[in-house]
């Protein structure tokens, strides 16, 4: 600190300062401390609890740092899981529609072959009417009004 | 035994449809600038006005016709008169064009809304040049958001002819966007159906958070106090209620089927009515809601500018002349720098160029619409915010709801009519429909992620629906009550709901919509004719801002094509169904 000469003193905190070598009695050229100040800015505005933004030295461009990067970046992981999400998704969709179609398409011909059934059954037992009745689980007569028909308009 | 046409599970489903659908982007970046160019709180009377005389009509108009046809668009007006086929395959192919560029929209959303889990926010900070001395050039001649929108998510070309390679970290986004549209249409009205609970609830959730947080922000007063202060000589300015009426017909989604759609869904006896008028109004009051959001967040976004810019000043002069730090302030800055143009003049008169006027007004007045509007203008007020990475999700997420929940009404309208038509359904299943429609818009939806892409989406924007549209909600209005009869179907209304239909809306079908639209349709022709050249504005990367430059000729061919392609449908089908019927008469003749 013995070595730091101040000089130009004003108002707001700013000097111009000199830094001298002792040990061969001259002033260190500018554009040594220069260097010096650009590799230790952060020594420096620590040392004064301050920042680029509220230390300046003139003429010295400051050394910004940069933000820090992600081996990967962020956005990828977070398309990554968002992108898988929805694949599932439609996949479990389609193939749950896929079986409901297959279900469907069996149906009808399983009927069948229960017709089949009980027509046999019909003509071996000699059978009473009711039977088929009860084998054919339920057919919609179509002779009949549908749903949206049932309410009469005024 | 025939499959019976799926229905919506509850009326509410069919609400929630209409209302995610109608309440979409246009609502959030294009009402809040025509209330700002167009005089504030007074061009809310044009609005309103334009709303009853023209928005519910033709909504109520378009609901009833797809309650009672119960067809998909084309079906619908095929039904209507033979000769209307045509303006109903045009409505189908003005939606596809609206599919192919829209979803880039939310491909953007999407890749904003990854970005939003970084701590800073990539946008609030320019990255830095090579010997890390500065910011890029181009992002300190722009802003950082503005370069993070053209460089890094764009990567914007300097015109249109130098169209670039396909950007794959957009495209990435706009696969993911197809698929996400796709599995909420897989099923039909079933899916959809859920998915619009959503689509439809969420953003006003948003948006209302968004109105508690932009109201307490620091100088949100300043914002919505220019923005609702009434400049009532814009009454008088023909322009302001052209762009109500325009505002008001587009942001409905008339005419381009998906309304159709989504009403013959619907079990014959709905109120549509009753939904016609409660659709409109919460359309038009999300605007409005949606505007103050904006204004506060404007407000916001201008008091900062503006007290950085005064900081600036006080900092310039305060190094310039070495007083204290603390001294000059915001309110004293004028009396000094009068005082220092006395005491020093040689040395003001140094410092004099670099001092900014730092005006409010001026950063108030800078109004923009669109994707500027929503990607540059709110992400720069987003990244003042505290807590930015949270309020950057939510604006994004609702972003997405509203650009969704807009998709699937377009996808209805293209697939509803695929799906009727028993030639294409017989064939595949309506799944493998949804699909092939999906992947082929996607496939062309890469088009507007090359480097030149935002420039044709502009086109597609600006020229893709609008004349077509505006013909086609004519031809519809016309066929109703003229060709098909007003009176047959006000009966067939009364039959179907058990309602009779009110004069006010015969008087306006009949009348004053039709009217409405054929002004709308001389001013927009006259204007397209008066300006000339059509042009466009390029980002120019050395300046960092935009310049106006012409259209080349492919350009303006591709704008010919596409407002040809959907308006010549409704003349041609209907010389088609022509010739088919002389054929057919002359077979049969000799017969007889």
């Amino acid at each position: 600190i013995s070595h730091v000469l101040l000089c130009n003193v004003t108002q707001r905190v700013s000097f111009w300062f000199v830094v001298t070598d002792p040990s061969r009695n001259h002033t260190l050229p500018a554009v040594e401390v220069q260097s010096a100040i650009r590799m230790n800015r952060n020594r420096i505005n620590n040392a004064f609890f301050l920042n680029d933004q509220t230390l300046e030295f003139l003429r010295i461009p400051s050394t910004l740092a940069p933000p820090t990067d992600p081996s990967v970046p962020i956005w990828i992981i977070i398309f990554g899981v968002i992108f898988c999400i929805v694949l599932v998704a439609t996949m479990l969709l389609i193939f749950s529609g896929i079986r409901q179609h297959r279900r469907k398409n069996k149906g009808p011909s399983e009927m069948e072959d229960s017709e089949d059934k009980c027509e046999n059954v019909i003509t071996i037992e000699n059978g009473i009417p009711c039977d088929p009745l009860d084998m054919k689980g339920g057919h919609i007569n179509d002779a009949f009004v549908t749903e949206d028909e049932r309410l009469t308009p005024l | 035994m025939e499959k019976t046409r799926p229905l919506w599970a509850t009326p509410l489903q069919f609400v929630f449809a209409c209302i995610s659908y109608a309440v979409g982007l246009g609502n959030v970046w294009r009402f809040p600038y025509l209330c700002q160019m167009y005089g504030g709180g007074s061009f809310l009377v044009p609005y309103i006005i334009m709303l009853v005389v023209e928005g519910m009509p033709l909504l109520y108009l378009e609901l009833a016709v797809g309650q009672r046809m119960r067809q998909g668009s084309i079906g619908a007006w095929r039904t209507v008169s033979p000769y209307l086929s045509g303006v109903g395959v045009a409505s189908v192919v003005v939606s596809f064009f609206l599919c192919m560029y829209y979803n880039v929209v939310n491909a953007w959303a999407f890749w904003y809304l990854f970005h939003s889990f970084q701590d800073p926010l990539p946008w609030s900070v320019c990255p830095l040049n090579g010997n890390r001395t500065g910011y890029i050039e181009e992002c300190e001649k722009a802003s950082s958001t503005q370069y993070f929108w053209y460089r890094k998510t764009l990567n914007i070309s300097p015109s249109i002819q130098e169209s670039g390679a396909v950007q794959w970290e957009p495209a990435l986004c706009l696969i993911l966007a197809w698929l996400v549209v796709y599995l909420c249409i897989l099923r039909g009205t079933e899916s959809t159906g859920k998915v619009v609970y959503f689509t439809a609830l969420l953003p006003y959730c948003v948006l209302i958070i968004y109105l508690v947080r932009g109201l307490t922000l620091h100088g949100a007063t300043n914002g919505l106090a220019y923005m609702f202060t009434p400049k009532m000589e814009q009454l008088a300015n023909p322009k302001a209620w052209i762009n109500a009426a325009t505002q008001i017909f587009f942001s409905l989604g008339l005419g381009f089927g998906s309304l159709i759609a989504f009403a013959s869904y619907n079990e014959p006896s709905n109120n549509c009515q009753k939904h016609a008028i409660i659709v409109s109004i919460i359309n038009s009051s999300t605007s409005i809601f949606a505007s103050i959001v904006t204004f506060s967040i404007y407000g916001f976004k201008a008091t900062f500018n503006y007290e950085s810019c005064l900081n600036k000043v006080i900092l310039l002069l305060t190094n310039s002349f070495d007083l204290e730090d603390g001294f000059l302030t915001a309110n004293n800055l004028e009396q000094v720098k009068d005082y220092l143009a006395s005491a020093y003049p040689s040395k003001y008169s140094e410092v004099f160029p670099q001092i900014k006027n730092c005006s409010l007004e001026t950063e108030l007045e800078t109004a923009v619409q669109g994707t500027g509007l929503a990607f540059i203008v709110y992400t720069e007020a987003i990244k003042n915010m505290e807590v930015s990475q949270l309020w950057s999700v939510l604006y994004f997420f609702m972003l997405l709801l509203l650009g969704i929940g807009s998709m699937l009404g377009n996808t209805a309208a293209i697939l509803t009519p695929l799906t009727d038509s028993k030639v294409i359904s017989s064939y595949l299943p309506k799944e493998a429909i949804s699909g092939l429609v999906c992947l082929a818009n996607c496939a062309i939806g890469m088009l507007f992620t090359m480097e030149a892409g935002s420039y044709w989406f502009d086109i597609f924007n600006d020229y893709a629906a609008t004349l077509s549209l505006l013909l086609i909600v004519l031809a519809e209005a016309v066929a109703v009550c003229y060709l098909y009869g007003l009176s047959r179907f006000e009966s067939d209304l009364k039959a179907m709901t058990g309602r009779a239909l009110n004069w006010y809306w015969k008087a306006m079908w009949g009348g004053v919509s039709p009217l409405l639209i054929i002004s709308l349709f001389i001013f927009y022709l006259s204007d397209y004719i008066t300006t000339g050249t059509l042009r466009y504005q390029a980002w120019d990367a050395a300046q960092g801002q935009l310049v106006t430059k012409d259209y080349p000729p492919h350009a303006l061919a591709v704008i010919g094509l596409l407002v040809a392609a959907s308006t010549m449908c409704i003349p041609l089908g209907a010389l088609g169904t022509l010739i088919t019927r002389r054929l057919k008469q002359g077979d049969t003749a000799p017969v007889a």
